[in-house]
């Protein structure tokens, strides 16, 4: 039992439990408890999920990346101008946006890694440039900064089936979490994340690379902010340069409240996807209740400051000998 | 001593950071089986000397041999390569990663091929704390334990067992002792004559005078980057020691300090 408390995943999974029974009572009238009802937490939970993997891992390398919004919003932009206004197939502008998102990726972890610059800083700069610019061009190009978008059964189908009310996009979630796990748990490339971000000096002793770690793990970040980008866009067969804001603080939250440590070298995938899970059923199950969503920031701010302390608590107990 | 040539020489090395001149016409050898003692104040060059033998920075000039040929370090992995281990104090392991994933960090063992190739876990599980318990540290008996909760003196061992492993010839440590208690400095010191006795050559950086007397075969004293002593075990007393790393006559002044200090009646600290 404590080898299992000690897990980085823990206490995420404990509250996800809770959060989750307190919703299934007060929310059961409204059905919060069916197919329906899961369906639409794990949704958001899921788009959620996903940049939070990403966030998670980079917070567990000991970096951070507040442009992932921007790459939200550029991608669905990208996306619906490309198809729309100039008529080019939607897998080639896949292409494009999935290129543009590495590239960005690469922007930001080589000018971190080159400057030695907070990560906070380059990719608080790089989220307005990305969100100015796309907004500026497709202003210029289709005198408006949102448009809809013409897609391909096939597209349809990858990113955006549904059943009932549940969306493909908890698929990726879940298939990407455990590809997550599979690279952090069971490759040497896992062991030089936790290194790079738990001790730099250290790895590098080692012999880690540590600057291509960065490097890797920004891309890796980019493109899964493309890939949300593009599920939103095809889901709604639109897309927006704004999109995509919120979650640069949601995703750091959940990753938070899944037990990544702010400074780096520690946290699981698994944990991760709990943390979604809690923020999915919060922001879901007070709709499902009726209640006011006024309290929703309320109760994330609360859960913010518990999951810290918690965080904080769960380290030491993993820090006590066996 | 054998007339073999040492394992790392350095002849006639300087070093200087932009004005700031840190080694002065600095000549070290490092036998097999011995141990050089390097010892210094505060900003004498210790650091810096053991950043060029493990090859993070090239000497501005002078010459390194490494078994008596001329070699020139393009890169710290290139020294390691050449059996040059360094552990540094405090940064070598990682607090919140298992013993296992520490000792294999940046040498991981696989098995699988092609897309499959993953950790071997157990295998580095098995592999870190049998080379651990070599060096007496028993306490640890799960691989996955966190290196977080081994003593200090436990994780300067971890270390030299991990770069023994590795296939060092030439260990250095910086200040390995100098955040340990009494038992704790004495177990690192023990092991370190344990690994000398394997044939390793070793250099040794510390403060503590006391604790380089106790394991030093020969001694090197640093003073503002230059070589201010350099002799060989027994030939020179606790208090000569004492004086040479100071400076000479600053010890003096630093008694007398002291004894005013003593006589306000805060002797207390
Ligand atoms: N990278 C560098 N750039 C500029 N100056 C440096 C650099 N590294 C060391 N120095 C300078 O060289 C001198 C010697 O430093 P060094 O770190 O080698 O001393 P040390 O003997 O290891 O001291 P300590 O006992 O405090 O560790 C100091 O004046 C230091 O400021
Ligand atoms: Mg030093």
């Amino acid at each position: 039992m404590r080898r299992l408390l000690r897990r980085p995943e823990a206490g995420a999974f404990f509250a996800a439990l809770l959060v989750y029974l307190f919703f299934a009572i007060a929310a059961w009238k409204a059905n919060f408890v069916s197919f329906n009802g899961t369906a639409a937490w794990l949704d958001t939970s899921a788009e959620l999920g996903i940049m939070a993997l990403a966030i998670g891992l980079l917070m567990i390398a000991g970096e951070f990346d507040l442009s992932i919004g921007s790459v939200i919003g550029a991608t669905s932009i990208i996306l619906a101008i490309g198809t729309n206004h100039y008529g080019v197939n939607p897998w080639i502008m896949l292409a494009v946006v999935f290129v543009f998102g590495g590239l960005v990726g690469l922007i930001n972890g080589l000018i971190v890694v080159r400057t030695g610059l907070p990560s906070f800083i380059v990719t608080l700069a790089t989220n307005y440039g990305i969100v100015g610019a796309a907004l500026g061009f497709s202003r210029l190009l289709t005198n408006t900064t949102s448009s809809s978008m013409l897609t391909t059964p096939g597209v349809d189908f990858l990113f955006a089936s549904q059943w009932g009310q549940a969306n493909i996009a908890i698929l990726w979630w879940v298939l990407l979490t455990l590809a997550a796990m599979g690279v952090l748990m069971r490759t040497p490339f896992g062991n030089w994340i936790y290194a790079t971000g738990g001790n730099i000096v250290a790895a590098r002793g080692a012999g880690v690379p540590t600057s291509l770690v960065k490097v890797v793990i920004f891309v890796v970040t980019a493109l899964a902010a493309t890939l949300v980008g593009a599920i939103q866009a095809i889901e709604f067969h639109s897309g927006n340069a704004a999109n995509g804001q919120g979650y640069v603080f949601q995703a750091p939250i959940a990753a938070v409240i899944g037990g990544v440590l702010l400074g780096g070298g520690y946290g699981s995938p698994l944990g991760l996807f709990f943390g979604s899970v809690i923020y999915g059923i919060i922001s879901v199950g007070i709709f499902y209740t009726g209640w006011n969503t006024d309290w929703l920031l309320l109760i994330l701010g609360a859960l913010l400051l518990a999951a810290v302390l918690a965080n904080s608590y769960f380290r030491r107990l993993a820090l006590t000998t066996h | 001593m054998a007339e073999r040539a040492p394992l790392i020489e350095l002849r006639n090395v300087s070093k200087s950071f932009a004005g700031i001149q840190a080694l002065r016409d600095v000549s070290i050898a490092v036998h097999a089986g011995s141990i050089l003692c390097l010892l210094g104040d505060n900003g004498a060059g210790k650091s810096t000397l053991i950043k060029i033998l493990s090859g993070f920075h090239p000497p501005s000039s002078g010459v390194i041999f490494v078994d008596g040929a001329e070699t020139r370090f393009s890169s710290p992995r290139e020294a390691r390569g050449l059996g040059i281990a360094t552990v540094h104090q405090e940064v070598g392991t990682i607090p919140l990663m298992s013993v296992a994933r520490n000792f294999f960090l940046g040498a991981e063992p696989t098995k699988g091929w092609g897309p499959f190739r993953h950790l071997d876990i157990a295998r580095a599980e098995t592999i870190a704390l049998e080379q651990i318990r070599g060096f007496g540290i028993t306490r640890v008996t799960n691989g996955d334990q966190l290196v977080g909760t081994l003593s200090g003196g436990e994780r300067q061992v971890i270390a030299i067992a991990r770069a023994m492993y590795f296939g060092a010839r030439i260990l250095i440590l910086d200040e390995p002792t100098s955040a340990l208690g009494v038992k704790e400095a004495a177990k690192v010191l023990t092991l370190v004559k344990t690994v000398r006795a394997k044939g390793i050559g070793i250099v040794f950086i510390t403060h503590n005078a006391r604790h380089a007397m106790l394991i030093g075969d020969r001694f090197v004293v640093l003073n503002q980057g230059g070589v201010s002593a350099a002799f060989n075990r027994g030939e020179k007393s606790r208090e000569e020691v004492l004086n040479l790393m100071a400076g000479g006559k600053q010890t003096e002044q630093i008694e007398a300090d002291l004894a005013l200090f003593e006589e306000d009646g805060q002797g207390a600290l």
